[in-house]
């Protein structure tokens, strides 16, 4: 962000200052509006050739061209909107979010279609447009009344006469309108940029819409989860039990009989009841992996890489994080590899991780042949536990590999908790 | 359970057993087979055991309720159909938790010969045998769990008219016990025991029935409301 540096001291919200008293904190704060007026008319320099060449995307539509330029200048708007965005969202003391739809992962050709039905990104169009016209003139009228004083005195210096006069007076009368119209245009200027930039009403309704269905299938996803354990104890734990008392049962009937056979009776019901403990902690392990809770997410990744039969690289550098994204996570990974292991027939994978204070971000990777279907039912399991905390995942898989899924999961930590190198 | 089996001990039934999980498979078939009870077919999901209730040579089927494809009731859905076809076929239903409603379905495809257990019931493999020849033998053969959960969920009303004994004999009973056996188990004679279900049956306002399996489904009827 090029302003970002000299306007560090002027990036403060706008306050509303009354006509009067003339004094010097209404002067202060009347330059600063100033100052961010002048950047948003400079900023206009960019926004014209920018216009110009959305508007020519329009008829060079889906030719290679078009495409590659859209590839330009799609991104270059979008760089423009953020520092605007960030602009009138200081001025206005709030955080003007970006809600572009998603294209991590898109191909070439494919991200143009994704921007094509973005409302977003057309709303960067109409912004373009503002900001090159109307938007310009607003920002460019307290610099413009700041300056005609000088120039008209100047002038009324040199030409005298009448004329003269007419200049002398609104010379005079410039420095008045700017005192008073500044404040009011520079907020007129962050309001309209907040409107066609911000978060609108139709966004918020969506919101809702993505909240209650992530919920329900949240809801879904435990009733499975409920289902899954429920069966696990049956044909597990249960099943091994009951096979232990029958042994042992059968057993105690042929104590007197035949003790040889008893006796390896209850050697298989003492063998069962350790197979029947093992499956009680593999069952306590996919409810919460105890490994997670001992050595976070980091260890219990590089846990999981250690059955696979393949070398799998594991880089994990992320701060505690809430435990059930930790656990989504963790079984997120856990569900990729084993794609990978029964699937890919690769010679190699890798798992890593990465969190920038907002976002937890995670790449399974391997080398195998491709071709992986993101509807089947292991993927779209991982994608379900994933909405649960507006996580999403995509998996880029072409015929011939490698298979990469990415899985982002928003998940703010408190600044202490963020990893040193940000 | 029930501590007399009613037809000959010695007699060699031909049984079908019906369970998904290997280990528990084996384990029925050693017990079963231990007690003179020939395990002529085994299978492990529904499909295979409607195919083994068609044959004719057989005297008893022990089924688990679960079995696959669906592993939901396949097994109780297959033993119930095979009653509706030969009327009176003993079957003898094992899970690993009772439901009412299941016992319910039983009971009511037809009389007698049928009983539903526990898979818990299987160690104690001596009253398993006998309850499989119960069942065999006509009988009806109720987990106590099942009786207990009818028991204690029938609705307030004559069920408190019967004294502490009365109850107990009322839960053995309906468990599928003769009155020698409910003798047996409460140490009283056969005669007090005698005496205590013609109370229960006047308190209850029940049919005195004739024989134990008239009896119990009495009961059961009753206590199902």
């Amino acid at each position: 962000m090029t302003d970002s540096g000299a306007m560090a001291g002027p990036l403060r919200p706008l306050t509303r200052v009354a006509p009067a008293p003339v004094d010097e904190q209404g002067l202060v704060e009347r330059l600063r509006a100033s100052l961010a007026a002048a950047a948003y008319f400079l900023l206009f320099v960019p926004a014209v050739p920018l216009l110009v060449l959305s508007l020519l995307l329009v008829p060079l539509g889906l030719t290679g061209l078009g495409i590659a330029l859209a590839h330009a200048v799609v991104p270059a708007t979008g760089a423009l909107a953020r520092v605007h965005r960030r602009l009138s969202g200081a001025l206005l003391g709030e955080t003007l979010p970006e809600a572009y739809a998603d294209t991590t992962g898109r191909g070439f050709l494919a991200r143009p279609m994704v921007w094509l039905r973005d409302p977003h990104r057309w709303r960067d169009v109409g912004f373009l447009a503002f900001s090159a016209t109307g938007g310009a003139v607003l920002a460019g009228l307290p610099a413009l009344l700041l300056v005609t004083p000088a120039v008209h005195l100047v002038l009324a210096v040199t030409t005298g006469g009448w004329v003269g006069l007419v200049l002398l007076g609104t010379a005079l009368l410039a420095p008045l309108l700017w005192w008073v119209l500044t404040p009011p245009l520079v907020r007129a200027r962050a309001m309209a940029e907040r409107s066609i930039l911000g978060v609108s009403r139709g966004d918020l309704e969506r919101r809702v819409e993505q909240v209650v269905e992530s919920r329900a299938e949240t809801l879904d996803h435990s009733a499975a989860e409920v289902r899954r354990i429920e069966r696990d104890l049956h044909d597990g734990a249960q099943a091994r039990i009951a096979s232990v008392g029958m042994n042992v049962g059968l057993a105690e009937k042929l104590m007197a009989t035949d003790p040889a056979a008893a006796a390896e009776l209850l050697r298989e019901a003492r063998e069962s009841t350790v197979t029947a403990l093992e499956d009680l902690r593999s069952v306590v392990r996919g409810i919460h992996p105890p490994v997670l809770a001992d050595r976070g997410l980091a260890g219990a990744i590089e846990a999981l890489a250690v059955p696979i039969p393949l070398p799998v690289t594991t880089s994990v550098a992320v701060p505690a994080l809430p435990a059930p994204v930790e656990s989504a996570a963790y079984f997120a990974v856990a569900e990729c590899l084993a794609n990978t292991v029964k699937h890919a027939r690769a010679t190699r994978a890798w798992v890593q991780a990465t969190h920038d204070g907002e976002v937890l971000r995670i790449v399974v990777g391997d080398d195998g042949r491709g071709g992986a279907t993101p509807t089947g039912s292991g993927i779209t399991g991982i994608a379900r536990r994933l909405a649960a905390f507006d996580g999403w995942m995509t998996v880029t898989s072409p015929d011939g590999g490698p298979t990469q899924v990415t899985m982002e999961v928003p998940c703010r930590t408190s600044p202490a908790d963020r990893p040193t190198e940000r | 359970m029930p501590d007399q089996p009613s037809g000959p001990p010695d007699r060699t039934l031909r049984a079908v057993l019906a369970e998904d999980q290997a280990l528990l498979r084996v384990g029925l078939t050693r017990i079963l087979e231990a007690g003179g009870i020939e395990v002529v077919e085994a299978v492990d999901n529904g499909p295979s055991l409607d195919r083994a209730l068609a044959r004719t040579d057989l005297d008893v089927a022990v089924v688990d309720v679960r079995l696959p494809p669906t592993s939901t009731t396949e097994g109780l859905v297959s033993a119930i159909a095979a009653r509706s076809a030969r009327p009176g076929f003993p079957v003898l239903v094992l899970s690993q938790w009772v439901e009412p409603l299941y016992a319910r379905d039983l009971l009511a495809s037809g009389e007698g010969a049928v009983g539903y257990l526990l898979k818990d019931r299987v160690a104690d493999v001596d009253a398993f045998l006998a309850a499989v020849r119960q069942v065999a033998a006509g009988g009806t053969v109720l987990d106590p769990e099942v009786v207990a959960g009818l028991v204690s969920g029938a609705a307030p009303g004559p069920l408190d008219r019967l004294t502490e004994r009365e109850r107990e004999v009322l839960t053995l009973m309906a468990e599928g016990r003769s009155n020698a056996a409910i003798a047996a188990r409460l140490f009283v004679s056969e005669k007090a025991v005698g005496k205590h279900t013609n109370s229960i049956f006047t308190k209850l306002d029940l049919p005195q029935a004739p024989d134990d399996n008239r009896r119990v489904l009495a009961v059961l009827a009753w206590l199902h409301g």
